[in-house]
């Protein structure tokens, strides 16, 4: 018998496979149904504080507009009973998630500021979150503001989350740190129980006959992984967090890599926005297949099995090997 | 019994027990009763149960008409029902009132009254519609204040199922329906304890019911009608004392004592006031003043009204009176007198009294909302001391023509010491009013206080002045007036100040609070002369705020209300400071907790650093300042514009004689650009090199305040520094130049040009050739490189292509400077219209939006070209408006048939080539028009020295030879609802009208209420759950004609389809509709993006553009012509850009993503639809094959051999 679980932020799961953060997760029905396919935790979309900071302005401003200038009509729209500006919608799936799926439940959480941060925490893990990943999603522009002031606030957001919650947390990345190693360790130093490489970002598009710049989201694409096989690799064994994968996950191969890496789990949407999320237990059946051909006999036996620590050639992870491509790049 | 209090206006205290006590309620919007239909439907929707405990039935109609008849059925049928309405609306209710009463079927229509519109419409208050009801049977009772309003919803409806008898319940529009004011409610047991349930049993046992069959509603004959017309006189014998039995029931629940006619005053008056309705107040208040100084006076209240119980009249009248007033508020032209007046002379006459009866004088006062103060009404009294007092008098206006007027003290003032009055000018875009609502909440609730707030409102909806009038003090508070003595002063908008002379009010030693961007150092030298001449005289406290940076500062914007409302309680000391904070912040929370966090929070910000921005201004003893305030219009303004119109903007149109104003309702148009608003921060700034010349800014600019003109270059000599011009982007005007202007004092600052601009700069792409810039100090040069442009010539309008955007916008526009929202989607239309036909332009205006903008005063829009043409403009009601159209251009026609006919009769004598050149013009071009407008000029030269009457005739016709163009305008309500009958009719008549369908898909003037334009999905007023019902497809309605020119256009979707379909439908020689979406304030969106918008709604395949021109068809050709591509984008991608659809996504996400599924599908099957439609080969559409197709029949037809 193939054995397929993992452990990942303290929980057991019974699949690597993980969903991750995207709107596929905010329907209660395709959670049970990628209960059903097998996978082994859900994370919920995330909880932006911005967005529940904008969303609570576009409501006064659209009730605003107009109002009390005109003797006919002093308001342009009825006043609804509620518009769920706060985080009370995004509670309620997590309730309703726990209530319909036995699979763990991750929440999902992107602040602006640090009380945000906790406030919303805390309800997450009252709301019945299994575990937080904390979205640590921001764009910084400010050319004043240095890479270590980010990581220092990251450092102090994550520290503090950890105090207030009991639950696990998770620390969701983007690629763009100067030391990823340096940043990871300091981040599980901070209490950060898992860290999720790496962040998709989306990326503006430019119209060139509009001259104007638009926004645009792409499915990953499993030429994507090989940036997180190669991170995770290198921080495997050197940090204490747990890792995950996240971006490029598209087949079971990838997911096989993504273990061998030194992943606990690794995480799909854009496969399964692609293929539908029964794919989940396509790629679950390949990859029970490829373990059986390759006489595998668990998940955990082959965790961090190529990571720099345990490759045969470890420079293959660092500068040598880049050398070697752009050699063998020039021969061709 | 409960005594809880609540502030609230007369429109939700009166709801609040209507719908308590009612099963259906049957509504449709109409100021200013529109706020009770929409109370009742948002506890609908919110699920508030009756007394019964059912959650009643709101239902909107399509008229009140409708209203009344689903009232009259749902009556009929058993159920408790009732509606609301005002003016027009009850004018149209009256039909079924008639039937209601003579059925004797109990049921309550709550009316907030207001003007019937004669020469003019009005929106405000008085009881010439209420009076226009009284033959109907319906039982009148009225209410005089907010607490009055709320319990006589009560008796009114114990009253009516008791006698069986219908009421009209009413009180004045505005002074009641929208004052706050502090009220004990009615709770539910209150309201029970007073309906007796029998009543109600045996109404609903009197229900039509297949179980218990009977025939209402016969038609009978001379034989027994009239019997049967007597046969319900017991039962209004009956009415007065049951009502008197229900007010005394009343007042052994509530402790509130009520009359049929309840007198107050010396017990032996002599002299006495008879009133009903909120002026009882101002009467009420000056009698006790009086009184006090032992005068003989008296007031008599009249609350039921119908049926006129004389006894109880008689009864109430102190013996003592030996002189009356009799004070209607309406006005019947041609009477003895007006109403109330002959109804008290009737009652006093029939009366068997030995007594010698009081000598009885009747008057006018208060029509229109016309201010009624103690001043007045201490006049009244004094006149009736004069040994021949003046009857069928006026009061409150000077009447200069009839002299019917009486004079008062206007310094007479009755203002209770002990009450504190304030006043605060703001825009209707800072929050000031929202904010004294919550002000007036605050004091009323946490304290002991009594509170009043009444809010006047101007007449534009871009950059509208608001006025709040607060009272609050130990004493209730009856004051129906305004306040004219303030204790303190706010001005929450520096501008103002060059304008409006905020302090006129304030009383000596009072506190002036100043918004201006200066601290209180320097803030002196910035106000006008005779401000501070004021500020010195009267020893203003004066205190000043940047209010505007505070706001900024936490993050609110321009709403400035929490930042001023802070200030006001922290000067006012009406509270402790602390107290007083923490009630705003509880308001606040109460207010806008629900709206979010972040709200809360900044709100919170802006209270917390108010006070210490706050200064106090130490005031110099001279006056110092170098300028003074502006007139209200340039001095060079013709004389009915600076004399009249001045005055009504400056704010004292209560000044004008009966003189000065037009006795037919008739006004000068081209009136508006005499008023200069200044309302824009930013005005946007041409950049010459950039511009490609495309004209969009021109065509979309809401208020025609960007224009562009090609001119000879030698008019340049003497243009201002700054003036700005360019080579023309036209190959056959190169050797001109082009000037694209901007009139910074008119523009609103929407920036909707600046959206629509496509010209970006190469290397700063958000550089565009329009731009953005504060207005300050752009003011003075641009205002007069705008002189300086507007007196270059209009460009040929022959040498142009009508049919181009970009030729189009040279046009002179005929329409400007209105008062329309800032970023309007319906304007753009009609001043293309004006554009394109406005020297030959008729329009019929439906009430609504278009007809406030077009025709509100002081100013006027349309105007005229150079020629002194320029449209003509009407509006006759909501509801008849393509009839009214309809008859323009039968009299249009009319008029050129006569003329042709005179024509002929006098060729003789003006030669036959003149003659046959006017007959036979086609006037198809711009051109054949300008040549038949020479002719009729040298026609009427020529008729000029033909001494007959047939001559004199067609001198006075000449110009109707010149082709007409006559358009039917008005929104959605009026097109897709209450005037769709109508409107139906007039395309069926096949005559030569054009209709233009403002459509914003809401009733937008009354505030956003559900039309049947309103698309399924979009939240609006009257469909809070999201509208459920899809879009009524208005345009193949009218295709099913077949003889109807039909086009849905959307200027941001194509403005080339849309200046085509305009041209098309004005050549049609028949009826054409054009349906133009109109972006609007009331979709939930910053309307900088409103084209942007109308883009996406086409895109997603919402809003086909089509054409369908039944000309076609004469060349075989498919008359469905769908102008737009097959969808690019899904309707959620249009649909959740704006806040009517995303509302109920935040608010019920389940419903919402059902009615999405549902608008999308309508959507793919409205393009379907269409998509067949215009697939159809031309023959399909006529019977016989037109010659082109019959062709083609023939050559394709060969294998059946029939074809030789």
């Amino acid at each position: 018998m193939i054995d397929i679980t993992t452990q990942y932020l303290g929980l057991n799961l019974r699949s690597p496979i993980v969903a991750s953060a995207s709107p596929l997760c905010e329907s209660i029905d395709n959670l049970r149904r990628m209960e059903d396919a097998g996978v082994g935790a859900a994370v919920l979309p995330s909880l932006f504080e911005e967005q529940l900071d904008i969303e609570s302005g576009l409501v006064d401003s659209n009730l605003s507009r107009g109002e009390e200038s005109f003797a006919e009509s002093l308001h342009y729209l009825p006043d609804l009973q509620t518009y769920n500006t706060g985080p009370e919608g995004y509670l309620d799936l997590i309730r309703r998630a726990k209530r319909a799926v036995s699979i763990p439940v991750i929440a999902s959480l992107n602040g602006t500021s640090l009380s945000g941060w906790l406030r919303y925490a805390a309800l997450m893990q009252q709301a019945g979150a299994d575990a937080i990943e904390l979205n640590l999603y921001g764009i910084v522009t400010d050319p004043d503001v240095s890479g270590s002031i980010i990581e220092q606030e990251y450092c102090e957001i994550v520290s503090q989350v950890k105090s207030s919650v009991s639950v696990p947390v998770a620390v969701k990345l983007s690629p763009f740190f100067t030391a990823i190693p340096y940043a990871a360790r300091r981040l599980a130093e901070a209490g950060a129980d898992a860290l999720v490489l790496f962040n998709r970002f989306y990326q503006p598009e430019f119209d060139l006959e509009a001259l104007d710049v638009v926004p645009q989201v792409t499915l990953s694409t499993s030429e994507e992984l090989l940036l997180r096989l190669h991170w995770i690799a290198i921080l495997y064994g050197h940090v204490k967090a747990n890792l995950a994968v996240t971006g490029g996950v598209h087949t079971a191969e990838d997911v096989l890599k993504s273990m061998m890496a030194g992943a606990s789990v690794a995480m799909m949407t854009s496969a399964l926005l692609h293929h539908g999320i029964g794919h989940v237990r396509f790629v679950l059946d390949e990859v029970v297949r490829w373990m059986e051909d390759h006489e595998y006999q668990s998940i955990r036996q082959m965790q961090g099995s190529m990571s720099r620590r345990s490759a045969p050639h470890p420079n293959a992870f660092e500068r040598v090997n880049y050398m070697r491509v752009l050699s063998s790049y020039a021969v061709r | 019994m409960t005594n809880r209090t609540a502030i609230l206006d007369g429109n939700e205290a009166t709801a609040s027990v209507a719908y308590r006590l009612n099963e259906v309620i049957a509504i449709y919007p109409i100021t200013p009763s529109s706020p009770m239909g929409e109370w009742a439907d948002q506890w609908a929707a919110e699920g508030r149960k009756n007394i019964w405990g059912v959650v009643p039935t709101v239902i909107e109609m399509q008229s009140e008409g409708g209203a009344a008849g689903a009232l009259h059925g749902a009556i009929q049928g058993g159920s408790l029902g009732t509606t609301f309405t005002a003016s027009q609306g009850l004018l149209l209710m009256i039909p079924n009132m008639y039937k209601i009463a003579g059925e004797l079927t109990p049921a309550v229509i709550h009316v907030a009254a207001r003007t019937i519109a004669t020469h003019a419409l009005s929106i405000f208050g008085d009881h010439s519609d209420v009076m226009g009801t009284r033959a109907t049977g319906f039982a009148m009772l009225a209410s005089n204040s907010v607490q009055e309003a709320a319990d006589f919803a009560l008796i009114a409806q114990a009253a009516s199922l008791e006698s069986r008898i219908p009421f009209l319940h009413f009180f004045d529009g505005f002074r009641t329906s929208h004052e706050e004011n502090k009220i004990i409610m009615l709770s539910d047991d209150d309201i029970r304890a007073l309906i007796d349930e029998k009543h109600v049993l045996r109404h609903r046992e009197h229900a039509m019911s297949p179980d218990h069959p009977v025939l209402r509603g016969t038609a009978q004959n001379p034989d027994v009608f009239f019997q049967a017309r007597e046969s319900i006189n017991p039962y209004y014998l009956a009415c007065p004392t049951i009502v008197q039995d229900v007010m005394d029931r009343f007042a052994a629940r509530t402790g509130r004592r009520y009359r049929l006619f309840q007198y107050a005053g010396a017990p032996d008056a002599e002299r006495v006031i008879i009133i009903m309705g909120s002026g009882a107040g101002a009467v009420e208040e000056t009698v006790e003043h009086l009184a006090r100084a032992g005068e003989k006076v008296g007031l008599l209240k009249v609350r039921l009204y119908r049926p006129f119980a004389a006894d109880a009249f008689l009864a109430a009248l102190p013996k003592s009176v030996t002189s009356v007033a009799v004070l209607d508020r309406t006005k019947e032209p041609g009477s003895l007198g007006e109403p109330l007046y002959l109804d008290v002379l009737t009652a006093l006459n029939e009366s068997s009294a030995a007594a010698p009866r009081p000598r009885v004088i009747g008057g006018r006062y208060g029509l229109s909302s016309k201010e009624f103060t103690p001043a007045m009404v201490k006049g009244i009294f004094d006149e009736l001391k004069q040994p021949a007092p003046k009857n069928h008098f006026t009061v409150g206006i000077l009447d200069d023509v009839t002299h019917t007027s009486l004079s008062y003290d206007p310094e007479f003032s009755t203002e209770d010491p002990q009450t504190v009055r304030a006043l605060f000018y703001g825009l209707g875009s800072d929050g000031t009013v929202g904010a004294n609502k919550n002000s007036i909440k605050i004091i009323g609730q946490d304290t002991d206080n009594y509170a009043q707030g009444y809010f006047v409102y101007d007449s534009k909806k871009a950059g509208s002045v608001t006025v709040s009038h607060l009272r609050f003090g130990p004493n209730p508070i009856r004051s129906s007036y305004l306040i004219s003595r303030a204790s303190f002063v706010a001005c929450h908008q520096f501008q103002f100040l060059d304008r409006i002379d905020v302090l006129t009010a304030a009383q000596p030693g009072a506190t002036f609070l100043l918004n201006a961007p200066f601290g209180p150092g320097e803030i002196w030298n910035h106000l006008p002369r005779k401000m501070q001449q004021t500020i010195i005289e009267k020893r203003l406290k004066f205190y000043v705020i940047d209010a505007y940076s505070v706001a900024r500062d936490a993050g609110m914007g321009t709403r400035i209300n929490t930042v001023m409302q802070t200030c006001f309680f922290a000067i006012s000391g009406v509270l402790p400071r602390d107290q007083a904070i923490e009630a705003i912040k509880k308001a606040i929370r109460d207010t806008y907790g629900k709206r979010g966090e972040a709200v809360v929070q900044k709100n919170f910000a802006a209270v917390d650093s108010a006070i210490a921005h706050l200064h106090p201004v130490a005031v110099p003893s001279q006056v110092s300042s170098g300028f003074d305030m502006l007139p209200p219009v340039p001095l060079q303004a013709p004389a009915f514009v600076r004399d009249v119109l001045g005055t009504i903007i400056a704010g004292r149109g209560d000044d004008l004689p009966v003189s000065a104003m037009p006795v037919d309702g008739t006004f000068p148009t081209g009136t508006a650009k005499w008023e200069k608003r200044n309302i824009a921060q930013e005005i946007p700034v041409w950049d010459e090199d950039l511009c490609i010349q495309c004209g969009k800014c021109v065509l979309v600019c809401p208020h025609a305040v960007i224009r562009a003109k090609v001119y000879d270059s030698s008019k340049l000599s003497g243009a201002p520094a700054t003036f700005k011009s360019a080579k023309p982007r036209w190959r056959e005007f190169e050797t001109l130049r082009y000037t694209l202007q901007v009139s910074p004092e008119d523009c609103t600052g929407c920036t909707l040009c600046v959206e629509i601009c496509p010209a970006k700069s190469k290397s700063d792409v958000k550089h565009k050739a329009i731009n953005m810039l504060p207005q300050a100090p752009l003011r003075e040069p641009e205002s007069a490189n705008w002189d300086f442009f507007s007196a270059l010539p209009e460009f040929s309008r022959e040498r142009l292509s009508h049919s181009q955007v970009k030729d189009t916008q040279l046009l002179e526009p005929l329409f400007e400077f209105s008062g329309a929202c800032s970023g309007c989607g319906e304007t753009p239309y009609l001043k293309l219209l004006t554009q394109l036909f406005g020297d030959r332009l008729l329009i019929a205006n439906a009430t609504g939006c278009s007809s406030i903008y077009g025709g509100n005063l002081p100013t006027t829009p349309y105007t005229t070209n150079a020629a002194g043409r320029g449209p003509t403009w009407s509006n006759s009601l909501f509801e008849d408006n393509a009839e009214f159209g309809l008859g323009m251009r039968l009299a249009a026609d009319k008029r050129a048939d006569y003329a042709r006919e005179l024509l002929h009769r006098l060729a003789g004598h003006l030669g036959d080539s003149l003659v046959s050149g006017l007959l036979v013009s086609a006037q198809a071009t711009e051109k054949d028009i300008q040549a038949q407008r020479e002719r009729v000029e040298e026609l009427k030269k020529k008729l000029a020295n033909v001494p007959s009457p047939e001559a004199r005739d067609l001198l006075a016709l000449a110009d109707a030879l010149v082709k007409k163009s006559v358009w039917l305008v008005g929104g959605d309500g009026w097109a897709y609802d209450i005037g769709f009958g109508g409107l139906d009719h007039v395309l069926g008549s096949g005559m030569n009208v054009n209709v233009l369908v403002l459509d914003t898909e809401v009733y937008s003037n009354t505030g956003g209420q559900m039309s049947k334009a309103t698309p399924r999905g979009a939240v609006a007023k009257f469909a809070m759950g999201g509208k459920h019902a899809a879009k009524k497809d208005l345009a193949m309605e009218a295709i099913s004609y077949g003889s109807v020119y039909v086009a849905r256009v959307a200027m941001g979707g194509s403005d080339t389809h849309t200046v085509k379909a305009f041209l098309e439908a004005e050549a049609y020689d028949g009826p054409s509709l054009i349906i133009a979406y109109s972006h609007c304030i009331a979709h939930g969106y910053d309307m900088a993006f409103g084209l942007e918008q109308q883009k996406a709604a086409v895109n997603c395949g919402y809003w086909p553009l089509i054409r369908y021109n039944p000309d076609l068809r004469l060349t075989g050709k498919n008359p469905f012509q769908l102008d737009s591509k097959p969808p690019k984008i899904p309707l959620k991608q249009y649909a959740y850009q704006e806040g009517r659809y995303t509302m109920l996504v935040r608010s019920n996400p389940e419903a919402a993503k059902e009615l999405l599924v549902l608008a999308q599908n309508d959507v793919d099957r409205q393009w379907r639809v269409y998509e067949n439609r215009a697939a159809m080969p031309g023959h399909a559409e006529t019977p016989e094959p037109a010659p082109a197709e019959a062709e083609s029949v023939v050559k394709t037809a060969p294998e059946n051999g029939d074809a030789e």
